[in-house]
């Protein structure tokens, strides 16, 4: 009999190509994401070697990061981003890529277009040159991100080298409160280990609020697994894990898929296999959360307040603190919803798919039923869908007509204000309610402040013009219920 | 890759914790489809008191001069002295690029996130983990004694201190064999080609969902 088995344990010994004695195996990548930002160095690598594609079937491509969110027809105003994404389209046209090009209607965010065309499947090992690549780990595959050299490497091998992490179990248990979600989930967990908390690690989410979680909110979860450190972040396979990949585009059909299924359901950590660390979370703790500095560790229950220096535990930690406060424009003592916002952006991997719009626009109906719209300190509160299937949908439910009656914006697909790699940024001293997943210095823009919120959280930021309790609202469908 | 054997580095000390890759190259100087030419834009927002774009010639823009590297005894540093968790962040190899392309050839840091540091490898940049007491020390040396260099030895694995300290750190092997010698790490794999295709045979029959 074999001992236990970690879901960690199962990926990666099916994908053992070649094990070598000082633990390093080749490991077997049977799904590549490419997007225009960490691949063009890599094709040029392979040009320029006279390598060749090993296997052009395992590609999804799609240029995210760089493109417009508004005015498509006009193209990319920007020539050197445009050059970028034409680099792209010349790459995938050179070497037979399945690319979904930015005028293709199921273009958008790489970790939203996987799941979505059924590309991304459960016990599947999956890269793309993203550090949110871990995303995909909410459909029990193993996925991490990968900087250009191994992009270039999985091009021409199919193969990368890796070390085995260690394993992480974080079991969250019990009932989450109204309006608390799993973006307050991963903030919690995030503050509560740190940034580098799960470094060397592939987390594992399990206990039976993981397990009531749609497959959206796992995504969300599995996606900031790289705020936390970790190498991937990953939930067991279940029967919402399955429904969620029948019947897309790329989903095994047929006896494949009664095949996959079966071995699908097989992808869950063994009753007493063994993790080298456990954190264990109770979900009726938990209220909504929201960041206050300059990394995703520096987080507070929306009733808190900004914390005192003077507090933190160490000096390097002390020295942060106050560079964070410094650079955020807050000072100690301050309560969390009396931070007004400049800007609001709902988007980016971590919260752009329909569960996500349908929790703000939850917002937004209410703020028109109440004679309200986004305040008018409020500069621009921006929606942007993470595909544009997703931003198809929510246009079937009407969502986009709630937006545009409360004052905001409805925008077209991409990474947008997540990272600013295109025009959509925070000007110096702005200060952004944001769901995207970093709160880093210049993020969003030079000199721009970013505060980390869920969906609903920061479309109530934008209706109130400050950070506000979303339980004050009493809102009772924010989990994504079809109305 | 240019190879790593050893170095007589001047060290230049970044001391904060959580330095993420926006900060060591902002985005938008991602939008470049090279390898090259990032160093004049390493660590731009903290570097320049201006905005920096794409193409700007950085020889004559403001600098800050509270920036630790833009001070006068750290000019041509080669080893980054730093905190935990370094390079956390993005996944952007553009990261190391910039290091590399600006002069550094080793940081040595208590931690390093972990996409980061498998990207130095890959570009002949070596980080070195060693224990917080040991960073905390070095730091206070280094801020005591202008032109403070460290010998870095990748064969015998020993960071040496003016003073004749000598420090050990551990690398893994086979790591260490492709730093030194420069190789490629696509030519080694492509020497399983045939164990490659050994499993993907294998796998056609197990999980054939994924060849379809």
């Amino acid at each position: 009999m074999t001992s236990p088995r970690t879901l960690y344990d199962k990926l990666w010994d099916a994908h053992v190509v070649r094990q070598e004695s000082n633990g390093t195996a080749l490991l077997y990548i049977d799904r590549h994401l490419v997007h225009e930002v960490t691949s063009p160095q890599a094709f040029e690598g392979l040009r320029l070697s006279g390598r060749k594609l090993w296997r052009a079937k395992t590609v999804l491509a799609t240029p995210d990061h760089n493109v417009p969110t508004c005015d498509r027809a006009a193209g990319i105003v920007d020539a050197v981003a445009r050059t970028q994404v034409e680099t792209l389209d010349a790459n995938c046209a050179e070497y037979g890529l399945n690319e979904f090009r930015m005028d293709d209607s199921r273009q958008g965010i790489v970790h939203v277009i996987g799941p979505e065309q059924g590309f991304t499947l459960p016990g599947a090992t999956l890269v793309c040159g993203d550090s949110h690549t871990s995303t995909h780990g909410a459909f029990a595959a193993l996925a991490f991100g990968i900087g250009t050299s191994e992009v270039e490497h999985v091009l021409a091998t199919q193969c990368l080298w890796q070390q085995k992490s260690q394993a992480m179990l974080v079991k969250v248990d019990g009932e989450l409160r109204g309006g608390v979600t799993a973006k307050d989930i991963a903030l919690a967990v995030i503050g509560k280990i740190g940034t580098a908390g799960g470094t060397g690690y592939a987390v594992e989410f399990g206990g039976s609020t993981i397990r009531s979680l749609s497959m959206e909110g796992r995504m969300t979860l599995c996606n900031m697994a790289i705020e936390a450190g970790a190498r991937a972040g990953m939930v067991a396979a279940d029967e919402n894990t399955i429904a969620y990949v029948e019947g897309r585009p790329q989903a095994p059909q047929g006896a494949d898929w009664e095949q996959a299924a079966a071995y699908w359901r097989t992808l869950h950590s063994d009753l007493d296999a063994v993790f080298d660390r456990v954190l264990e979370l109770d979900a009726a703790t938990l209220s909504p959360q929201v960041t206050w500095g300059t990394s995703p560790e520096m987080v507070l229950s929306v009733e808190g307040q900004v914390p005192n220096p003077a507090d933190a535990p160490d000096a390097v930690k002390r020295a942060d603190w106050q560079r964070a406060l410094a650079y955020m424009g807050l000072s100690a003592g301050v309560a969390i919803t009396e931070i007004a916002i400049d800007k609001a952006f709902i988007g980016s991997c971590t919260n752009s798919r329909i569960e996500d719009l349908r929790a703000a626009a939850c917002v937004a109906r209410w703020a028109v039923a109440h004679g309200r719209r986004v305040a008018s300190n409020v500069k621009l509160a921006m929606v942007v869908p993470g595909s544009g299937l997703v931003k198809a949908e929510a246009e079937e439910e009407g969502l986009h007509r709630d937006f545009l009656a409360a004052g905001f914006e409805w925008r077209e697909p991409g990474c947008s204000m997540c990272l600013a790699m295109n025009a959509d940024r925070l000007e110096p001293g702005e200060r952004c309610a944001s769901t995207s997943n970093r709160n880093f210095e210049g993020r969003q823009g030079q000199g721009g402040r970013t505060h980390l919120v869920s969906p609903a959280m920061a479309a109530a930021a934008a209706v109130f013009g400050h950070f506000v309790d979303i339980r004050d609202l009493k809102l009772d469908n924010l989990g994504g219920v079809r109305r | 890759m240019k190879p790593f054997t050893s170095i007589h580095g001047l060290v230049a000390p970044l001391d904060r914790a959580n330095v993420d890759t926006d900060a060591i190259i902002p985005k938008q100087f991602l939008k470049s489809i090279k390898r090259s030419g990032f160093g004049p834009h390493a660590f731009d927002e903290w570097r320049y008191l201006d905005r920096g774009e794409p193409g700007m010639e950085c020889a004559h823009r403001p600098v800050n001069p509270d920036f630790i590297l833009n001070q006068a005894r750290y000019q041509r540093a080669s080893v980054l002295l730093a905190r935990e968790n370094f390079g956390c962040g993005s996944s952007r190899e553009h990261a190391p690029w910039a290091l590399e392309d600006y002069g550094f050839r080793a940081i040595l840091a208590p931690s390093f996130a972990d996409i980061f540091f498998n990207n130095c490898f890959k570009n002949g940049l070596l980080p070195i983990v060693l224990g917080s007491d040991v960073i905390d020390r070095l730091f206070l040396e280094v801020w005591a004694c202008a032109g403070y260099r460290l010998d870095i030895d990748l064969a015998a694995q020993t960071v040496t201190t003016p003073s004749g300290e000598v420090i050990p750190f551990t690398v893994d092997g086979e790591r260490k064999h492709r730093l030194q010698n420069g190789l490629d790490d696509i030519a080694l794999t492509l020497q399983y080609t045939d164990e490659i295709k050994a499993y993907e045979a294998r796998r056609r029959i197990e999980a054939a969902w994924l060849f379809a």
